[in-house]
């Protein structure tokens, strides 16, 4: 197979290893439909090394305890792992201080918290919130929701056929109405890489402040929110790596001091009583509820994952990688690639003749081979490209060309079914 | 290829979802209703015209996965001339085939052409495709015409 020759190609260029990498995740060793796992669903979510899973089973077996509160041992030791896992984050994403950083569930929280709290006491009826043509429904619709109590305007910056944000147009729809942009570092459905430090530029020009929807990205990429400048950036745990139930949401200090609490209840507050209650300072204020501190602690375990293995490296080999399956793919006749932006990452979007993206979803299964099919959360772009789905195969950095000669061996298969 | 893949996509059903059967409009229908399987996207139209208790004409248009576009095909062409008794008794028997499978009470000999998308059994994931359009249909046989989704 032509494909299959091209790969060696990749481990001379690149220092990073693959195979070992693969080696510490546990669930990649296992056989799906009594084929070896073909994993290439990593932007719906990445599968856990070991580090992550051990750091999330010693705090429940040596320190399980509530945070913030207790005198005794465990709940100082909890205190300590989950504020050291706060400053991870924080270092991660180069934020300036760690209490920039909220615990959250997840990047749609995190976005939820920034409509609500930001919104409401800054969006008035006819102010605008400006998003993309290619955001996730997650970075849609809690702006819809402000809008729907406000009476502000949802405007939509276009991109082109390739998926790529059209910057002019982008920049001609920033005006004096304009309270918040919101854009997606790298969008879920297409790959498409966002000029985003360009982007902001052109909004503080005019004084408008702009949140990064950064799920997509963090895994992939290096992320400086003081380089980038940006006042608000959101992820998942998750989607790098880490545990479910878990996120951050980094907001610069003039607007997290400001805004008001997100949600009501515990660890948020300084004192209640039935007439007054004086809330926690940031970013306590907007954590309300017992966190989750395993969660927390098994993030911070990721990041020292991609820490150790250099996110400089993981990018550098995922690009050749993305290369190589962009080529391995469109060498398939009858395959159409969905998402064509010269800066892209992790994610192949295609359509396969005239099959439905479905159907070649069960068949690639029955292969031992995971990919999404479907709109991916971003009916807006399905529409944009006239289709209602696609294939999408997304990588990360235990992926291998072998996995893609995998994907493109079944899709012969979906063709001797539907010949 | 494994055999249960080949059962899902027997000829007749990749042949019924390319070249669907009654996919067309009827002129005033009696009722005309909408499906949706928000899952993978699948929509479909359904328009049936009455005469009495018999399905006198029935078609559809719309676009999905080749089972659920299969699926409407082979239930135009089965429920035509049907009463609508004897086509909720169909759906009853067809769904039982589909979830429950070979070692349920509904055997495929019971079921003569729609037998063929029996395969969807071993596929959970798609059972819903299969029984889109059937939704669809009961929907218009209690004459609620009422959109449906199958979440």
């Amino acid at each position: 197979m032509r494909a299959a020759r091209e790969a060696p190609a990749i481990r001379a260029v690149s220092s990073f290893d693959p195979e070992q990498a693969r080696a510490d995740f546990p669930i990649l060793k296992q056989k799906v439909r009594g084929r070896p796992l073909v994993y290439l669903d990593s932007a719906a979510t990445s599968q856990k090394p070991k580090c992550v899973i051990d750091a999330v089973s010693n705090y429940y077996c040596t320190t399980n305890a509530n945070v913030h509160r207790g005198v005794h041992a465990l709940s100082e030791s909890a205190t300590e792992q989950f504020e050291q896992a706060r400053e991870k984050v924080r270092r991660f994403i180069n934020a300036p201080r760690a209490e920039d950083i909220v615990f959250v569930r997840g990047t749609t929280e995190g976005i939820n918290l920034v409509a609500q709290s930001f919104g409401r006491t800054r969006v008035r009826g006819g102010d605008e919130i400006l998003i993309s043509a290619m955001e996730h429904h997650s970075n849609i619709v809690p702006w819809q929701l402000l809008c729907e109590s406000t009476g502000a305007v949802l405007r939509v910056a276009p991109m082109n056929e390739a998926g790529e944000l059209l910057v002019d147009e982008f920049e001609s729809m920033l005006g004096p109405k304009t309270r918040l942009v919101a854009l997606a570092h790298i969008s879920n459905a297409l790959g498409t890489i966002n000029p985003v430090r360009q982007l902001i530029a052109m909004a503080h020009a005019r004084g408008i402040p702009v949140l990064l929807d950064g799920a997509q990205a963090v895994p992939h990429l290096k992320v400086d929110v003081k380089a980038l400048d940006c006042d608000f950036y959101a992820f998942s745990g998750h989607k790098m790596f880490g545990p479910m139930g878990i996120g951050a949401l980094f907001g610069k200090a003039e607007w997290l001091e400001s805004m008001p609490p997100y949600q009501g209840g515990g660890d948020m507050i300084l004192s209640v009583t039935f007439e007054k209650t004086l809330y926690n300072r940031v970013p306590y204020k907007f954590e309300a509820g017992t966190p989750d501190v395993a969660g927390a602690i098994g993030l911070g375990s990721a990041i020292d994952y991609l820490a150790g293995l250099g996110i400089e490296q993981i990018a550098g080999y995922e690009h050749e990688l993305l290369d190589y399956a962009t080529r391995a793919l469109a060498a398939v006749p009858g395959v159409r690639l969905v998402g064509t932006a010269r800066q892209k990452a992790s994610v192949i979007s295609f359509l396969m003749d005239d099959v439905h993206p479905h159907d070649i979803g069960t068949i690639l299964d029955r292969e031992g081979i995971a990919v999404r099919t479907g709109h991916h959360c971003a009916q807006p772009v399905m529409r944009q490209f006239g289709i209602d789905a696609t294939v999408r195969a997304s990588l990360a950095l235990y992926n291998t060309p072998k996995d893609i000669d995998a994907l493109v061996a079944g899709l012969e298969k979906v063709k001797e079914v539907f010949q | 290829m494994s055999s249960d893949l080949r059962d899902l996509y027997q000829e007749v059903v990749v042949d019924h979802s390319r070249h669907p059967r009654n996919f067309r409009k009827i002129d005033r229908p009696d009722q005309t209703v909408q499906g949706f399987n928000p899952l993978c996207g699948d929509k479909l139209t359904l328009y049936v015209k009455f005469n009495d208790q018999v399905i006198e004409d029935i078609s559809f248009e719309g676009s999905g996965c080749a089972i659920s576009k299969a699926s409407a095909s082979m239930m135009t062409a089965t429920t035509k001339g049907k009463t609508k008794a004897e086509a909720e008794e169909l759906f009853r028997q067809f769904h039982t085939l589909i979830t429950e499978g070979p070692d349920g009470p509904v055997k495929r000999e019971q079921l003569g052409k729609l037998a063929a998308l029996g395969g969807v059994s071993e596929f959970p994931a798609r059972v819903k495709c299969a029984s889109l359009a059937w939704h669809t249909l009961r929907s218009a046989l209690e004459g609620k015409g009422e959109a449906v989704s199958t979440e």
